[in-house]
């Protein structure tokens, strides 16, 4: 493999590692954001759905920060510094949430709404900063109060999104009323990513010339005009996803058994896109007109090594990530610990 | 690097998080095996106690394991943002170690943690004793990782340098490089004697709460035991580690004893208040000739002095204050846990005995930090011996955003380990109460 192939696999390796980060914290954040929407019983099989999966879903962090670390270091040290205040938001939030997660399981009475309450703000904050982190990074950490303004656009978007991750989430793993509960709660989210997509491609090409350039060259990029579409058709699965759900006992009858994973997959789908049409803007980009991947990577000898690492681990690290989710697969009913 | 207030506050804020992060994974290498054992005997001889004593350590694990996970995320950051220096040096050296812990450690115990909290009525008994087992793994395995990379930073070996850039000549030397396999055992003993007085403290509090709890004094007996095993082996391995040291760290040894200047027969300081100023130990008492004795077994032996390396010594009172610290709490451990051992051998222990095991609940981590206070201060002013300066890795942000951001993570952090410690004796005590109830349930 020359050194070439190497670091676009090592590009593309991050690639996946943010975005399965994206998708599986995303669906925990998106749960620890809705609920205050529930009330305390659900709130009890909310947390016990995403209990055994968290910590391993944030592993994926330290996979996608390992791989900026290992395989770009020019990079990782500019992009840490330029990001340090919303990253270290980012922490804090991840750090409250994590710790209130497990307190509020050992806490009564008011410390346990205390808990609650942390869990929340911290999913939120959390949720914020990353989407916060996202826009800086696309407008090259530019400064002036525009570029924050866009920065915290991304950010609102991107809560919207992980609300649609962590309610179509709860769609597929509870029942009853709770589950009726967050067909309502994807609705929402999924008006509000929209919304928020809509925005973000507008103002994108407005504040960077470079993706302005990739998307309007005319008539070469064409083509992108698939994304918008197959994002709106996602949107739309989730919509009749939950609708066919909602309608009731005489429709699911008539069409068959409702398909209730159908939503999350549509939201995994909608994020997959919005994270495709990113990677297009930015390739060959590390830092957009500053840095490119070929300039930033390491050296040869420490990318070989990693490789032979990742391919050995990789097959492993699915497998039994695939098995802790057949694990606990079926509808939650109970809280932890219970 | 022209601004050491700057540095001052990076290493400030790396310091207290990293010292923070190593406090749980310090617990839980250890506690993961202490778990297998109580789910072992609970699978061999189904009795309902052990069952009780199992769940209590495991929520206790779980939120340890946490509170580890969520500080080390913030390492992995940190390493950006405060050294970004450091990455661009040795990062072809130090990215594939902490790769291969994330890959190899991380995930593994990350997934099986899920199957192991919550997966024990889910899975077959011998697969739930299996995730246990494969969580205890895991975790020794990041420990691993991470001491290979301490290590050479420490000792550095098997790199070349290729056109201007740190590369491995040689994986093998530098995973195992000199210092690895003392710091490694050294560790991992810590790590057992954590764990071990942290289960014989929880015990005797519970103890103290409902004398009546036999688990607890099962469970506090284990404790002591393994405490007692461990902690002579815990000096033998430190004072190899010591020796290794002054082979291969000699400024950190003349820091250690506060030795300003080179000789034969050097005495031993006990205590003493060194003065960086005066090169100079004030109020110092000292036994003649025993330093050179314990270093190079030779009571003329020479021993090299802080003047030897010039400005390549690091400040002397934290190393020298740290590592008396570290010494102390090593032979109060020692005394408590054979003590400990022979006075509840047979008989239920007295009130006043439990009390002193329950203050010495977190005695592990005290004895923890200052060991590595003394090995990390006591490399200064290297951050990769010989090869980079901690000085010239330090990022370059202003300092009000790494003050403003220090204050945050001290708040957090200080809230975090309060509300740790009262939770972890509050579900030791209610596990007593829980357990004293459904026993006078069934009479």
């Amino acid at each position: 493999m020359s050194y070439d192939q190497l670091i676009l696999t090592f590009g593309l390796l991050m690639g996946i590692a943010i975005l399965l980060y994206v998708i599986l914290d995303g669906y925990d954040l998106g749960v620890g954001m809705l609920m205050p929407a529930a009330d305390a019983q659900e709130q009890e099989i909310m947390v016990a759905s995403i209990g055994p999966f968290w910590d391993a879903n944030e592993t994926w962090l330290v996979l996608g920060i390992g791989i900026l670390l290992v395989a770009f270091p020019k990079a990782h040290g500019i992009v840490l510094t330029a990001l340090y205040l919303p990253v270290t938001a980012m922490l804090i939030g991840l750090m409250l949430r994590g710790v209130a997660f497990e307190f509020r399981i050992k806490a009564e009475g008011w410390h346990r709404e205390l808990w609650n309450w942390l869990f929340w703000f911290g999913s939120l904050m959390a949720s914020l900063a990353q989407g916060l982190m996202l826009g800086r990074y696309i407008t090259s950490f530019e400064a002036g109060v525009i570029y924050w303004m866009f920065g915290l656009l991304v950010g609102v978007s991107l809560c919207g999104g992980y609300i649609l991750l962590g309610a179509t989430w709860l769609v597929m793993r509870t029942e009853g009323v709770l589950q009726r509960k967050a067909m309502i709660w994807a609705r929402w989210g999924l008006l509000w990513v929209l919304i928020g997509i809509a925005l973000v491609s507008i103002a994108t090409p407005m504040l960077s010339h470079t993706v302005s350039l990739k998307w309007f060259s005319f008539p070469e990029t064409l083509p992108l005009v698939i994304f918008p579409i197959a994002i709106l058709y996602a949107g739309w699965c989730v919509l009749m996803g939950t609708g066919r759900l909602l309608g009731g006992e005489r429709r699911t009858r008539s069409r068959g058994k409702a398909r209730d994973w159908m939503p999350f997959a549509s939201a995994v789908i909608i994020f997959l896109l919005a994270f495709c049409g990113l990677a297009y803007s930015v390739f060959p980009y590390i830092i957009i007109d500053q840095l490119t991947i070929w300039e930033s990577a390491a050296h040869i000898s420490a990318l070989e090594i990693v490789l032979v690492g990742v391919v050995i681990v990789l097959p492993f690290l699915l497998a039994y990530t695939i098995f802790a989710y057949r694990v606990f697969r079926g509808k939650v009913s109970k809280g932890l610990y219970e | 690097m022209d601004n050491p207030d700057l540095l001052l506050l990076a290493r400030t804020q790396f310091g207290i998080n990293i010292a923070f992060h190593i406090l749980f994974p310090t617990l839980t290498i250890a506690l993961a095996w202490f778990l297998l054992f109580f789910r072992v005997q609970y699978a061999r001889t189904h009795d309902a106690a052990w069952l009780a004593t199992y769940k209590l350590w495991l929520k206790i694990f779980a939120l340890t394991f946490a509170m580890g996970v969520v500080s080390g995320i913030t390492m992995s950051f940190q390493f950006g943002t405060n050294w970004p220096g450091y990455m661009l040096k040795v990062g072809n050296i130090a990215g594939p170690l902490l790769a291969y812990e994330v890959l190899t450690a991380f995930f593994l115990e990350a997934t099986f943690l899920g199957v192991m909290l919550f997966g024990m009525e889910r899975v077959s008994t011998r697969l739930h004793i299996a995730a246990n087992a494969i969580v205890a793994i895991g975790s020794t395995l990041s420990a691993f990782w991470i001491l290979a990379l301490n290590s050479w930073m420490q000792t550095p070996a098997g790199h070349v340098i290729v056109d201007g850039q740190i590369i491995a000549g040689d994986w093998w030397q530098v995973i195992f490089n000199p210092s690895f396999p003392y710091r490694f055992t050294h560790m991992m003993i810590a790590s057992g004697l954590t764990a071990s007085f942290v289960v014989a403290g929880l015990s005797a509090w519970r103890l103290l709460n409902t004398p009546t709890d036999s688990s607890a004094l099962r469970t506090l007996r284990i404790g002591l035991v393994v405490a007692a095993i461990l902690a002579p082996l815990q000096i033998l391995v430190g004072d190899m580690h010591g020796l290794n040291t002054l082979k291969h760290q000699p400024a950190k040894i003349a820091a250690v004893e506060a030795l300003w200047q080179s000789g034969k027969g050097v005495p031993l300081v006990l205590f003493a208040i060194p003065n960086a100023q005066t090169q100079h130990n004030d109020y110092a008492i000292e036994v003649p000739k025993l330093a050179s004795l314990i270093l190079t077994h030779d009571l003329d032996g020479e021993v090299q002095g802080l003047d030897a390396f010039k400005q390549n010594t690091p400040p002397v009172a934290p190393v020298f204050f740290a590592f008396r610290l570290m010494v102390a709490l090593g032979m109060c451990m020692l005394l408590i846990s054979w003590a400990g051992v022979w006075l509840t051998r047979k008989k239920h222990p007295p009130r006043w005995l439990l009390w002193i095991f329950a203050c010495f609940t977190f005695s592990g981590w005290l004895a923890t930090l200052s060991g590595w206070m003394v090995t990390e201060i006591g490399r200064q002013p290297w951050l990769v011996t010989g090869v980079l300066r901690t000085a010239d890795a330090v990022g370059k942000m202003s300092e009000a955003s790494l003050g403003s951001s220090l204050t945050a993570y001290v708040l957090t952090y200080t809230g975090m380990l309060l509300a740790y410690m009262v939770v972890i004796t509050h579900m030791a005590g209610k596990g007593s109460a829980v357990a004293a109830r459904s026993r006078m349930d069934k009479s």
